[in-house]
């Protein structure tokens, strides 16, 4: 063993380094292209009118208008329905049942699972269930409560974070004073748990926003603008879809419609995150 | 360096006071001025110290006064530690450490480092071992084997663990990883041990056998050991220095052999910390 | 958390009230997925009944309107899909995290995880329009037709290499600072530490990471509905254009009655069941890796 300390070369560590800057350039590369592309060819539509105005000649015209509004329907529906039933369930299983109780377990576990179900399998349920077996047909109600599904486990998961990062100390001072549950939960530990909740709202919409498999046979396909929850209303995501599959031509506005939803996304995961990081102090991975 | 001994008849005549000393331990590490900040806030300063080839050095005093941080920069751990600026001279054996041109793989290779938490590998026991080994070049499978079941023997491991070499390491007490993690520095023939407070995250059992192991290490290699225990200090320390907070940043008082600063200290604080008065 | 059963209940009746109403707002969550369960069977019923199970893999063809139920050139195209994005994504998508946290300046690893949550963000019917316009012609350029299998792995690689990524960020992240001081006092080169060190420590993290990643590949609708040109057949190139079995929902659910909606539904049941076949096996894999 030599008894210099001079540096010598190393092969593997050279190799190794290729490797992950290549990789990082490929994948920012790619990126770089999809989002500067979408940028490149949608910018140049976008402006008041096009987010004002009806659709005309099947959208190859006109604007995004009566979508925005139908997209905006649907997401309240769906929070409408979503907020209330997942933050009482993220309360009952942040505060009222313990790690071994069966209906606690048994209802993390039915919520793990429906977070792995397919997007289209919601779909085909959400069109059994609402249209069919409701009888609301294809409607913006259907869509909204077909995603209220998909954004439960999101929302839940989030909002037991937030009662959990409350100390403990809350709880039993509450206690020592004699407090009811209620109003301990109502004014301490609720207000303190709005952070986690807000940030499951945010990525609940965010994925809400981005579906499109599942309300294309809830809410259906009509471009106009929608008269009632009932009637039938195009989400941005499927106009997108639309356009470019099925409408020829209609290429630049399925960009400038891209161009409107991504940059939407981004400003919404975006205060997510920063959410995240600023009120819980701690990185959210939003997949 | 030391200069060559003369040869009777082919040098001229060297008096007596300048000739080598032929008993007196030669330091095989030499600090000069050194000192550590993490950002603006500094660690230890100017701090002059020589470690003596083959015996064990305590470095003593109070929490917070830059004994760890003095030991990492011996082996250029401080180099990971982000915004840490360290100024001075090191020397270990003849070789500047702090050049940039030193490689600090070699460098680690030659000065082991052993923590105050036992931290092996979330591998089994013999991958521990097995792969600093191979990482520093060595592929023949006997050698490797031969060199593990040595050091598993040194470390007092060998019967304990003999029958579940690929058991995981972290399965095992924190005694038996703090003798795992010594093994697994003393496995690369390293020629200085720094540890840092070693038996204080052990039960008291445990502390005794790594204790143990630690003053058998003396005269084969060179070892610095930072400790809160004086009485630890006293039992195996051949030379001692204190350090202490002073204006801010951590100062070497005093250093010697251990007799001295035990027991005949120069300075007050030193006299006052090792009697127990204050620290 | 403080554990409290009913008995723990003060004598408030607002606290039962809440009690009990907490308790009936999660059974509807609970019971969501039950639910689905339950009306997939419902519906897929009728063709079960009158197809019969192994006529869906038995059939000369998929040819509804002629009564042939078969499933299984789709479910070659979803298998394909899959594999081929996985194996891409997975190692695209660990290096990008090792670059982030290991070999990047802090400044551009701190830009480049926000661009990876950024991508994580776009729905897959943008990455699917971006497919159409400008990948497929691309294809369709070397080896026409366009339409393919490898532009269907091509996108969806893409869109799970954030989860991936971001995954195996998180797991490097908690792999404890005090092995990374182990290694680096042991003169182990950063490589070496990753290899050898880093990587069986997030072992678990990674691992849940390529199931994540794998799952959402199986449940792709869009994207692969607009890049994959659709045709019904098992691939056996690179270059052929498929249908996988979510795509053919989405295709033809719109129009379908009877027996053949029935079938897409039974469809539905074996897309749920390849999802619950990969968490069951990832449950079984990692109970045998406590400590590796």
């Amino acid at each position: 063993m030599a008894k210099t300390l001079e540096r010598t070369f190393d092969g593997r560590e050279l190799f190794a380094s290729t490797l992950v800057w290549s990789a990082a350039v490929l994948v920012t590369g790619t990126f770089c292209w999809l989002l500067g592309d979408i940028l490149w060819h949608g910018l140049n539509q976008i402006s008041w009118t096009f987010l004002t105005t009806p659709p005309r000649n099947a959208g190859r015209e006109g604007g995004i208008g009566p979508i925005i509004v139908s997209t905006a329907l649907i997401l309240s529906v769906c929070l409408g329905v979503s907020l209330p039933i997942g933050v009482g369930t993220a309360v009952l299983l942040a505060e009222f049942t313990t790690d071994e109780s069966l209906f606690g377990r048994l209802t993390r576990r039915s919520l793990d699972v429906l977070s792995g179900v397919p997007s289209i399998v919601f779909g085909l349920f959400g069109n059994a269930f609402f249209c069919k077996t409701l009888g609301l047909g294809f409607s913006i109600l259907s869509g909204g409560l077909t995603l209220a599904c998909m954004v439960l486990p999101i929302l839940i998961r989030s909002t037991e974070e937030g009662f959990r990062s409350v100390p403990t100390g809350y709880r039993l001072s509450a206690a020592a004073l004699g407090l009811s549950r209620t109003t301990t939960l109502v004014h301490l530990l609720l207000p303190a748990a709005v952070p986690g909740l807000l940030v499951g709202l945010v990525l609940g919409v965010g994925r809400a926003i981005a579906e499109t498999a599942a309300l294309i046979f809830t809410s259906g396909y009509v471009d106009r603008m929608p008269g009632s929850l009932l009637d039938s209303g195009r989400a941005l995501s499927i106009h997108i879809f639309d356009l470019s599959m099925n409408v020829s031509g209609g290429d630049a506005h399925a960009y400038a419609s891209a161009l409107v939803l991504v940059v939407l996304l981004l400003a919404i995961n975006g205060t997510a995150s920063w959410l995240a990081e600023h009120w819980l102090h701690r990185r959210i991975v939003t997949v | 360096m030391r200069p060559p001994t003369p040869t009777p008849g082919t040098q001229p005549w060297v008096p007596l006071e300048e000739r080598p000393a032929c008993y007196a331990p030669n330091p095989f590490i030499e600090v000069e001025q050194l000192s550590l900040h993490y950002g603006q806030k500094p660690a230890f300063h100017n701090v002059t110290l020589s470690i003596n080839k083959g015996y064990i050095t305590a470095l003593v005093g109070p929490s917070g006064c830059g004994k760890t941080s003095f030991l990492t920069s011996l082996n250029r751990l401080t180099d990971i530690i982000p915004g840490c600026r360290v100024a001075g001279r090191i020397r270990l054996d003849g070789l500047d450490v702090l050049a940039p041109h030193t490689d600090v793989i070699r460098l680690r290779r030659r000065v082991g480092m052993i923590f105050q938490k036992p931290n092996p590998f979330p591998l089994s026991i013999l991958k521990n071992l097995e792969f600093p080994l191979r990482e520093h070049g060595l592929k023949d499978r006997e050698q490797i084997a031969a060199s593990i079941e040595t050091v598993l023997h040194d470390v007092g491991l060998w019967d304990e663990v003999k029958d579940r070499l690929h058991s995981p390491a972290l399965a095992l007490s924190g005694g038996q990883q703090q003798r795992l993690c010594m093994a697994r520095a003393l496995v690369l023939s390293p020629e200085v041990l720094l540890m840092d407070e070693p038996c204080s995250a052990l039960d008291p059992l445990s502390s005794g056998v790594v204790e143990d192991l630690i003053v058998g290490l003396r005269g084969r290699y060179t070892v610095l050991i930072v400790t809160h225990n004086l009485a630890q200090a006293r039992r195996i320390a051949d030379y001692a220095a204190l350090f202490w907070v002073q204006n801010g940043a951590g100062q070497l008082i005093e250093s010697g052999t251990a007799k001295q600063i035990f027991e005949e200290p120069r300075d007050p604080l030193t006299a006052a910390y090792v009697s127990g008065m204050r620290g | 958390m403080i554990s409290s059963g009913s008995n723990t209940l003060s004598r408030w009746p607002t606290d039962r009230l809440l009690l009990w109403s907490l308790r009936g707002v999660a059974t509807i969550a609970g019971a969501i997925v039950l639910l689905i369960v339950v009306f997939l069977v419902m519906e897929a019923l009728p063709a079960l009944r009158h197809v019969g199970v192994a006529r869906f893999f038995t059939d000369p063809s998929w040819h509804p309107t002629e009564g042939f139920y078969n499933l299984t050139p789709m479910l070659w195209g979803t298998l394909f899909a899959m594999v081929g994005s996985v194996l891409i994504a997975t190692p695209l998508g660990i290096l990008s995290a090792v670059f982030c946290r290991y070999y990047a300046p802090p400044a551009v690893a701190q830009l480049y995880r926000k661009l990876i949550e950024l991508l994580a963000g776009i729905p897959s019917v943008v990455y699917g329009f971006w497919g159409l316009v400008v990948l497929v012609p691309l294809i369709g350029a070397i080896n026409p037709p366009g339409p393919s299998l490898l532009a269907g792995i091509i996108i969806v690689a893409i869109m799970i290499l954030p989860t991936i990524a971001l995954m195996a960020d998180a797991s490097l992240t908690n792999v404890p600072q005090q092995y990374m001081r182990g290694a680096a006092a042991l003169g182990l080169s950063r490589w070496a530490t990753i290899r050898g060190i880093v990587f069986p420590a997030a072992k678990s993290g990674l691992f849940t990471g390529v199931i994540l990643e794998t799952g959402r590949a199986i449940g792709e609708t869009m994207a692969i509905l607009m890049v994959c040109g659709n045709v019904v057949q098992t691939p056996h190139s690179l270059f052929d254009p498929i249908r996988t079995l979510t795509a053919n929902i989405a295709l033809e659910m719109a129009y379908a009655l009877g027996d053949h909606r029935a079938a897409l539904f039974v469809s539905g049941l074996v897309l749920m069941a390849m999802i619950a076949s990969l968490v069951a096996a990832a449950d079984w894999i990692s109970r045998g890796r406590i400590y590796g």
